[in-house]
């Protein structure tokens, strides 16, 4: 009983002039699209029907962003050196290349974190109309730092920032709670808290860190650039098993092997891409 | 790939790990069974408590426990588990992988002559998703709170009122790996149909099961991503507390919601039915195409007008794009974009007049064999026909109005995919049973499995129409609530009974399907007669399928070929 | 016109539009059963004419079948009359055709929540007065804001009650989940969206007691989310709005009614 022979699996077919990969991996591309498709649509329809949507470069880190960018448009173009490093059948080439790539990944991954973590760290409380703290009477929001929340007591003690987003005055309809808070990128030493206070619950309409949950600004950055995320992650995974395990193909079948890493290539310039849509559309917009 | 040429791969690679695309095949067509019953008996339990609602079910509570009794009586959130989960199993782990998971994987790669799938082992991983996928939507009900229990739309904000519960959540987490297992497997299915046909099968000369399964292929690939999409943001709604889909000024349960809002519930709506609708041709066209070989072969001649037939099903595939909006007449939609939709479904009707109108003239001066999947084949036609016209008043906004959300759309859907494509797949199992085991269905239970399942469907879905008239909304506890739920009761009745009369009218095919394993008549490569490639290779086919590579001389369907001796000429076999 | 095959499988029709819904519906089946019937005539015959049997061969070629292009250019034809001539007209008559203020129609909200219908009704002014989520209370259902001088002579009441041959326009809005507003003998349907206020009219021609339906799922008691309709004539109409009017008789003798 042996294993059947499948064509065009390194040879392409005459017809379609592709390999069964290469065609399997376009197809591939093609649902993705459709899935970050329905992502951007969702973006833009939920942001037309927003009573109001704050400005990406005042929330978001945009310097953060642009060395993400470099990073990965890099890591494309060494992608590419290891393919030609294929090409030529010269595996130090390819290694050095697409260790390269795979470092570059974690880099950005690596940003990525430094870039989202403050956000889960820095809240914003809502206040019933009409609630007042002493020292900042005038606010109906109030960002800062979440000191100490025990389920036990009636309080929460809160270190706002010193410098507080402008007052928004509630509309009729109550809906007052679209806050107007600035970005949070770049100050988020001690010295930018001013001295604690203790907050009642009961004034407290809602309170949140600046994660998904804090608005739908949020809720789309997180979403759209985590899953994109996952797909860098998805990246690093297949191509840190061609740095590994390749060796050994790439001796033997140089052009399935070159193959195979195009294909990872393909999959590593959408990703690229996805980020080069992102990235204006979320941070700059 | 094939660096691995032991002489014996061992059990488990060789039936639990295989990269064979028929063992695959097999997997599937036998989970996909067992949650169709599955499926079938939430059902049943359902119409229990539809016909008598004021019931007493001590015996059900007896199985299952307080989590959906109490007293003998059914808790409405066990029913509406009941409802979600029959309709998600029998779409999404039922019917959906039965047509293209069991009989695509099966029978595609022999009618085109592959050796196999052009990726065996992501076929492999394609099946190892779909399965943990239905685990772990059945595993929710065994979670605090119960299965999800939004209806199988999971409409937000309803689907994101109880995020305490797992339910909904274990419900789209397994979303997430049924649409991964089905873009592993449509993508495979293309590359096969495109790369790996044999010599001379050149794309007009594809059985027409094939052409169905292309198209279904991609309307998997493009409609799903999006549901998935929207299958993220609903998660992130109820595990990470976003709003994609809660607007503001929520008050639920009396007390404001805690979310930012800003959302929009009519998003998730859109996302949905960009699926869900070519999900409907999903089911559907490989019904139809398995309705075509049936019908060929056994009527003994060429399906007329194959090209309109293909041309049909591309074109259908391609509109099933841009009509999902018909299912959202009354969200309020405006006049222009409700004009649009109206036309687009109008116009999608079109093709599939064509095919079954092509389908029963092929009928017309054969010579009818009417065996057991001739006789599911056959009646698939009238079914998929009811089902198709009561979709016209549905499809009109203005008729709409009085039936959307009735029983009237329950009946009309149910026409389509009960009486209808599973009439086609049960047609489908008889016909390729022999080429998996080579051994034949008893023609005895087949036909007593045949008259029992025809009667009972229609005694199923034919009353729906009626309460559906008479303004039965659809997903109701108890619909004698309603004066008009009152007065159309014992349709109710006579619909629950039929349930149950379906279901013992499945036992003769259980009973076929195993016994027929030892004790069917042994069959050679061809019992029926047919012409087209599958029938080259040896009952059941080996590893890699055929003995010796095939050539196709001709077209799919030449049978009673004037001159020839015999009434077939098989695809692969060379005449002067 | 004349309804036959529909005629006692559908509730009966009180409003003014409802004729164009039925004859829709009515043309709609005749034109499904002509088909039906035709495919299973021709399907009968085919059987039993072509059944396999000694002496009988099929033929190769295909029957150049004129009476089925006939019958798709029909159907087509049919579709497209149906769907300019009475659909599309019928679905914008309803859906934009609003009565003009010269009507005087009776202006009602709807709010609906888990597993109640709220009818707002703007009292003697006819305006309604100003409504905040964060005001919803038990003893405040629709969060009516009181500081509102216009909210004073509002009232809500779980039933609705309109006057015959009077245009009502309602403003349908949502408190927590998605519902559908559903009177089958009004052949009125309008899902209810959180977040947006639907309007919709429609005028009675009759006097009786029915039944607004939810036809949209929205939660474990779905099934019994229906509320009494009530037909009133001009008089029992006024009658029922002094009976409500805040100040008047109190609201509770109407929940009692409710409960019957």
């Amino acid at each position: 009983m042996s294993a059947p022979v499948i064509r065009y699996i390194d040879e392409p077919h005459p017809v379609t002039g592709v390999t069964n990969g290469k065609f399997g991996l376009w197809l591939f591309l093609a649902s993705e699209v459709m899935l970050f498709g329905a992502l951007f649509s969702s973006y833009i329809l939920l942001r037309v029907g927003a009573k109001s949507w704050p400005d990406g470069w005042e929330r978001l880190n945009v310097p953060l962003a642009t060395a993400n960018t470099v990073v990965l448009i890099t890591s494309s173009v060494t992608m590419v050196m290891a393919w030609v490093g294929c090409k030529l059948n010269d595996l130090g080439k390819f290694r050095f290349y697409m260790g390269i790539t795979v470092a570059l990944s974690f880099v950005f991954l690596v940003i990525k974190t430094i870039e989202y973590k403050p956000k889960f760290e820095h809240y914003q409380v809502y206040f019933y109309d009409g609630a007042t703290i002493p020292g900042y009477e005038e606010l109906t929001t109030i960002t800062g730092h979440l000191e100490e929340d025990d389920f036990e007591k009636d309080y929460i003690v809160f270190a706002p920032d010193k410098k507080q987003p402008s007052q928004t005055l509630p509309d009729a309809e109550g809906h007052g709670d679209h806050d107007h808070a600035e970005g949070d990128h770049d100050d988020h030493g001690h010295g930018h808290y001013a001295d604690p206070i203790q907050i009642n619950r009961y004034d407290i309409k809602r309170l949140t860190n600046f994660g998904p949950a804090h608005s739908n600004f949020y809720a789309i950055y997180f979403t759209m650039t985590g899953l994109h995320g996952l797909h860098v992650i998805g990246g690093i995974v297949v191509n840190l098993y061609f740095l590994l395990f390749g060796a050994g193909m790439f001796r033997s079948n140089i052009a399935q092997f070159s193959n195979r890493i195009e294909c990872a290539g393909l999959y590593w310039h959408f990703v690229d891409l996805v980020w080069i849509f992102l990235f204006p559309s979320i941070y700059l917009l | 790939m094939s660096d691995h040429e032991h002489h014996d791969p061992g059990f488990i690679r060789k039936y639990v790990f295989s990269v064979d695309h028929k063992v695959i095949g097999i997997q599937y067509t036998v989970t996909s069974l067992l949650f169709l019953l599955f499926g079938f008996g939430l059902m049943m339990i359902m119409r229990a408590q539809l016909a008598y609602p004021q019931g007493d079910f001590s015996f059900l509570e007896r199985i299952f426990g307080e989590a959906g009794f109490v007293g003998g009586a059914m808790l409405p959130e066990f029913y509406n588990q009941l409802g979600a989960m029959h309709g998600t199993i029998m779409v999404f782990l039922g019917v959906v992988p039965l047509a293209v998971g069991g009989f695509g994987n099966y029978v595609m790669p022999l009618q085109i002559g592959a050796p196999d799938m052009a990726f065996p082992k992501l076929n492999m991983a394609s099946y190892w998703v779909y399965l943990p996928g239905g685990l772990i939507m059945l595993s929710s009900f065994f979670v605090e709170g119960g299965a999800a229990q939004y209806g199988w739309t999971a409409y937000p904000p309803l689907a994101n009122t109880q995020p305490e519960y797992l339910g909904q959540t274990l419900w789209l987490v397994g979303m997430v790996f049924l649409i991964t297992s089905s873009l592993l497997g449509s993508v495979n299915f293309i590359v096969t149909i495109v790369q790996l046909r044999v010599k001379g099968l050149s794309f007009f000369r594809l059985p027409f099961f094939v052409w169905a399964q292309f198209i279904t292929s991609f309307l998997l690939l493009l409609a799903f991503p999006p549901l998935e999409a929207a299958g993220v943001m609903q998660l992130m709604d109820r595990v990470a507390g976003t709003s994609f889909f809660m607007p503001d000024g929520l008050v639920i349960g009396g007390r404001p919601a805690n979310v930012a809002g800003g959302g929009n519930p009519l998003l998730w709506q859109h996302l949905f039915w960009f699926l869900a609708h070519p999900e409907v041709y999903v089911l559907i066209l490989p019904a139809l195409g398995i309705v075509g070989e049936v019908i060929a072969n056994n009527t003994r001649k060429p399906l007329w007008g194959y090209r309109s037939l293909v041309y049909s099903v591309i074109f259908l595939g391609f509109m099933s794009f841009i009509v999902w909006a018909h299912h959202m007449f009354m969200t309020g939609m405006g006049q222009t974009l409700s004009i649009f939709f109206q036309t687009t479904t109008m116009i999608i009707s079109i093709p599939s007049v064509i095919i079954l109108t092509a389908l029963i003239l092929s009928l017309w001066g054969g010579s009818i064999r009417f065996n057991v999947p001739m006789l599911f084949a056959l009646s698939f036609l009238p079914m998929f026909g009811i089902g198709g016209l009561t979709g016209l008043p549905l499809g009109l906004a203005a008729s709409d109005i009085q039936l959307h959300d009735t029983y009237y759309v329950i009946g009309h859907f149910h026409f389509v995919v009960a009486p209808g494509t599973l009439m086609a797949l049960f047609a489908g199992i008889y016909y390729w049973y022999p080429k998996a085991t080579g051994r034949m269905m008893n023609e005895m239970l087949g036909k007593l499995h045949w008259i029992g399942t025809l009667v009972f469907l229609n005694g199923v879905f034919i009353p729906m129409f009626v309460q559906g008239l008479a303004g039965v909304s659809r997903r109701l506890y108890d619909q004698t609530w309603y004066e008009h739920g009152k007065e159309v009761q014992n349709w109710t009745v006579a619909s629950s009974w039929s349930a149950w009369l379906l279901g013992i009218a499945q036992i003769p095919f259980i009973l076929n399907f195993f016994l027929s394993l030892r004790a069917g008549k042994k069959v050679g490569e061809n019992p029926w007669h047919a012409t087209t490639l599958e029938w080259a290779a040896p009952s059941p086919p080996p590893h890699g399928n055929f003995t010796s590579e095939p050539v196709v001389y001709r077209g799919p369907y030449e049978y009673s070929v004037p001159g020839d001796s015999e009434d077939y000429s098989p695809q692969f076999v060379q005449k002067a | 016109m004349d309804f036959t095959l529909l005629d006692g499988l559908m509730p009966k029709d009180i409003s003014t539009h409802g004729y164009q819904i039925d004859r829709l519906l009515e043309y709609l089946h005749w034109f499904m059963l002509l088909i039906f019937i035709g495919w299973a005539i021709f399907l009968t015959y085919t059987l039993v004419k072509f059944r396999a049997r000694q002496g009988h061969k099929a033929s190769y070629d295909e029957i150049k079948a004129k009476p089925s292009k006939y019958a798709e250019i029909f159907v087509v034809a049919f579709e497209l009359v149906l769907l300019v001539g009475l659909a599309v007209p019928t679905f914008a008559y309803v859906r934009t055709d609003f009565p003009g203020k010269d009507k005087n129609p009776v202006e009602i909200r709807v709010v609906a929540e888990q597993f109640q219908w709220n009818m707002h009704y703007p009292g003697e002014d006819g305006v309604f007065g100003k409504t905040r989520p964060d005001l919803v209370a038990s003893d405040n259902l629709v969060g009516l804001d009181l500081s509102d001088p216009a909210a004073g002579d509002d009232f809500v009441v779980p039933t609705m009650h309109v006057p015959v041959d009077r245009p009502v326009v309602l403003q349908l809005s949502s408190k927590d989940v998605i519902h559908s507003f559903f009177i089958p003998v009004m052949r009125v349907k309008q899902d209810v969206i959180p977040g947006m206020s639907i309007p919709m009219w429609f005028e009675a021609t009759e006097t009786g007691e029915y039944q607004i339906a939810c036809a949209q799922l929205c939660g474990n008691n779905h099934f019994r989310m229906s509320a009494q309709f009530y037909v009133d004539t001009e008089k029992d109409y006024a009658a029922f709005l002094a009976e409500n009017a805040p100040g008047g008789d109190d609201e509770e003798e109407e929940e009692e009614e409710e409960d019957e």
